[in-house]
């Protein structure tokens, strides 16, 4: 009806205008506290010397482009997934994978909307293939998973806007999390005491600390100038850095619940794709779509080194789990450990 | 060129940033003042205005950014493999050498932000171009693309042959500088939007995001979406934040405290097994290990959590709680713990199990919980879930961390084991993330005053990341 319809539309419009002048207000009330920048508190610290860190193996297994990597907590083995061309099946981007704790499984997914679980043999002869179980159902595609502290749980993130939590066994969705105005790109939970918490951000510029238990959102955070393609903790839990196609990364801080540092230089022109931090989080390592590494130093805000050896995008890099190494992985094929 | 500017793909999607990034670069690089040096170039008997030297170009970007000349270098060849600069001489491979070597700026009318995706008609012109010229002798990739685009838009072949002898007709009547110039330009926009096999195209973008408009539409301008927005909005508002001083000195201390813990940061010993390729690093720290490294039995001082992170801190914590009659604790903790994290059909089992081990009347080894948390359990447990036993988890993790954890650290069994860690011995060759403090196999960095109360702290200017304070 008429009338329903215009009614409607003013509650959209007003609701819209509210949310907007609450968000200012929000901004408002976060500058109040900020009494001091991190690299004016971080003048009293060591600046860190010439930096050394080479390719210590480049591996060539893939046929294409390398879109994401994890680490087994064995801290040795990888898992990585790609664009695969197969006889039987369209050409589809594989463009999330993680490795379950227990190092017994895999999980990945991507334009296929799912995320699937395989467990691992060491039998060459066994068809993995065959024992794959669908966990994961979305609407759009797969754009990132991980297991939660178990092999029984997968959290997803996807380009339906939403982010799910899954029973594995069953496929039973546990909790799902809407909010994201746009596709979200990426997730990471958080090292807590509690562990209840994830940050995921997303195409709508948005990075977003959930409640794992209730669903909903308990902080957001909207400073970035495009898409946010990584997210990932600070290892105390208190903070986490993103990065993203406006060529920076920032570092937001839970607790002052505000954007407290940002890592951009004027000749850093292309997104990050992809960030990491190392044991103490002195240095976050991010990958970029112009083929290099750059390593920031956190606390003084200063880029420390780059890296060149990839010949195309760098699409996914981890540190490993006992900070020995990190890996980087690229469209050109093949995947470097550095250290 | 046939057709004009197509239009961006099908949906409204921004356009990529770093597109007009490097759209302002060479901007600037063609300012009058601040620009690049320009200069006439010669080519046989022409003279080509505004052009410039790969190494000017590098030279530039060095003093414009204040970067090295391998990322100078890395970031003028981006420019030139995505059509912003061409090269005047070999126009055939976009790369940018840092020489005397000419090149150009592209005119904005090929710029990628300005004339993408290319059109297919265009492309089947360029080529028949070339075919004219050549008298049918095309390079490989481009002979394959004309064949299958005179099979597919045959309809119009005679249209495009048409428009080809035009151009070329027309082109015919410019000046000889003119024309050669214009050669490029276009041949360049080809090699970018047509890259011969084995080059890399820097047009693919990944999976496409945001790909359905009307689920954007959908996601944004819904009620629904905006309630939730409020009402997170009205949720942050009502929080307590910490002042920015306190949460950054936080920063400092996390990371000097871990610093000497950090292989990337300060190397580790005896070495780092990527490096050297010696496994020993991995065996000493290995999960379950009999004699742990003196680094991780500190980083058992460091929080609660990385102690029960640890099985072998986990394992030797549970031995102190048995002296001190409180194991059950750790043990219904990670009961709670396989609880939260484990497969749905599991609950109600699990649940059970824990309420009669450790929560019924008279369990076996029952629990210390508050009244008003155990009442609020115990009612829970007629619908068992995943989270049911949350708050007594929380109840008994804080009540080991403030009173069983600081005894712990203060006790003779932890000190026992600190002194019987192992220190390994650097191997002989030295290599160090970091080229300035080397580390050595003394006793380590300062433990935190809370830990082992009344040692002095170690002295300043010790190894590794951290900067001497605590």
């Amino acid at each position: 009806m008429a009338a329903d319809g215009l009614h409607e539309n003013e509650t959209l419009a007003s609701l819209k205008s509210e949310a907007e002048s609450l968000k200012g207000k929000l901004e408002e009330e976060r500058a109040k506290l900020h009494d001091v920048e991190l690299h004016q508190v971080a003048e009293r610290v060591e600046a860190l010397g010439q930096f050394v860190m080479k390719t210590r193996r480049t591996l060539k297994g893939h046929g294409n482009k390398v879109l994401c990597m994890d680490w087994c907590k064995d801290k040795r083995r990888i898992v990585s997934s790609s664009q695969e061309h197969a006889v039987t099946m369209p050409c589809t981007w594989v463009m999330a994978c993680a490795y379950a704790p227990s190092g017994c499984a895999i999980a990945c997914g991507g334009l296929d909307n799912k995320c699937s679980v395989y467990p691992l043999t060491f039998d060459k002869n066994e068809n993995m293939a065959a024992k794959k179980k669908s966990v994961a159902m979305h609407t759009n595609y797969l754009s990132a998973c991980s297991f939660t502290n178990s092999d029984m749980q997968i959290l997803t993130a996807s380009g339906d806007g939403t982010c799910a939590l899954w029973d594995v066994e069953s496929g039973q969705l546990l909790q799902s999390f809407h909010g994201h105005g746009a596709d979200v790109l990426c997730l990471d939970l958080a090292p807590s005491e509690t562990g209840n918490t994830f940050v995921s951000g997303g195409c709508d510029k948005k990075a977003m600390v959930w409640d794992m238990r209730s669903g909903q959102c308990v902080q957001a955070f909207e400073t970035h100038e495009s898409d946010i393609n990584s997210v990932r903790y600070y290892p105390s839990g208190d903070a986490f850095a993103s990065g993203s196609d406006d060529a920076t990364c920032r570092l937001y801080d839970l607790r002052a619940d505000r954007e407290v540092a940002i890592y951009s230089k004027e000749s850093i022109i292309f997104g990050a794709s992809s960030v990491d931090f190392s044991l103490s989080g002195r240095l976050l390592f991010a990958g970029y779509n112009d083929y290099t590494i750059n390593v920031w130093d956190v606390l003084k805000g200063s880029r420390v080194s780059i890296l060149f050896g990839h010949e195309n995008r760098v699409s996914t890099l981890r540190v490993s789990p006992d900070g020995t190494a990190f890996c980087s992985g690229s469209w050109d094929h093949t995947l470097r450990v550095w250290a | 060129m046939a057709a004009g500017p197509a239009p961006l793909g099908g949906h409204p999607r921004a356009q990529k940033p770093h597109l007009s990034k490097m759209e302002r670069v060479v901007v600037s690089m063609q300012d009058p003042d601040q620009g690049v040096k320009m200069q006439s170039q010669r080519l046989l008997i022409t003279v080509i205005p505004h052009a410039v030297t790969g190494n000017d170009v590098v030279e530039w970007l060095i003093q414009k950014y204040c970067i090295a000349e391998d990322e100078a270098l890395h970031l003028g060849t981006l420019l030139v493999q995505h059509g912003y600069l061409y090269p005047l001489r070999d126009p055939r491979r976009l790369l940018l050498q840092p020489d005397e070597t000419p090149y150009r700026f592209q005119t904005p009318y090929f710029w990628m932000s300005t004339l993408w995706p290319a059109a297919e008609l265009d492309y089947a012109i360029y080529l028949a171009k070339k075919n004219i010229r050549k008298q049918g002798a095309l390079v490989d990739h481009e002979k394959a693309h004309y064949d299958q685009l005179h099979r597919k838009i045959n309809h119009t072949w005679d249209l495009v042959v048409m428009q080809a002898r035009e151009q070329l007709r027309a082109a015919k009547q410019r000046r000889k500088g003119d024309r050669l110039v214009i050669a490029c330009q276009e041949q360049t926009y080809w090699l970018v939007n047509r890259p011969p096999p084995g080059v890399p195209s820097v047009l693919e973008q990944g999976p496409e995001r945001g790909s359905c408009t009307a689920r954007q539409v959908q996601m944004t301008k819904t009620v629904d979406f905006y309630k939730r927005e409020i009402e997170c909005c009205r949720k942050a508002l009502g929080r307590t934040r910490v002042k920015s001083s306190v949460c950054l000195e936080a920063y400092l201390k996390f990371s000097s405290q871990r610093g000497p813990h950090d292989p990337l940061l300060s190397g580790c010993l005896p070495s780092n097994p990527w490096v050297t390729d010696d496994d020993t690093y991995w065996a000493m720290n290995a999960p379950s290990v009999a004699v742990p490294t003196k680094l991780r039995v500190e980083q058992w001082a460091f929080s609660f959590r990385e102690l029960l992170e640890d099985p072998v801190g986990r394992a030797h914590f549970m031995d102190f709680l048995q002296t001190e009659f409180s194991a059950e604790n750790l043990s219904f903790w990670e009961a709670c713990e396989e609880l939260r994290h484990g497969g749905q059909a599991q609950v109600p089992a699990l649940v059970d199990a824990v309420y009669q081990q450790f929560l019924a009347p008279g369990a076996a080894r029952w629990v210390n919980i508050d009244s008003r948390t155990m009442e609020r359990t115990l009612e829970g447990l007629g619908r068992p879930h995943r989270h049911v036993l949350d708050d007594a988890q929380l109840h008994i993790y804080m009540l080991m961390k403030k009173d069983s954890y600081p005894r712990f650290l203060k006790s003779d069994l932890y000190k026992d084991l600190l002194a019987e860690a192992v220190v390994p011995l650097e191997t002989k060759r030295r290599v160090f993330p970091f080229m300035w403090k080397p580390r050595h196999s003394s006793p380590s960095l300062a433990l935190l005053p809370t830990s082992t109360s009344g040692e002095p702290e170690a002295a300043a200017g010790s190894p590794g990341g951290g900067d001497g304070e605590t």
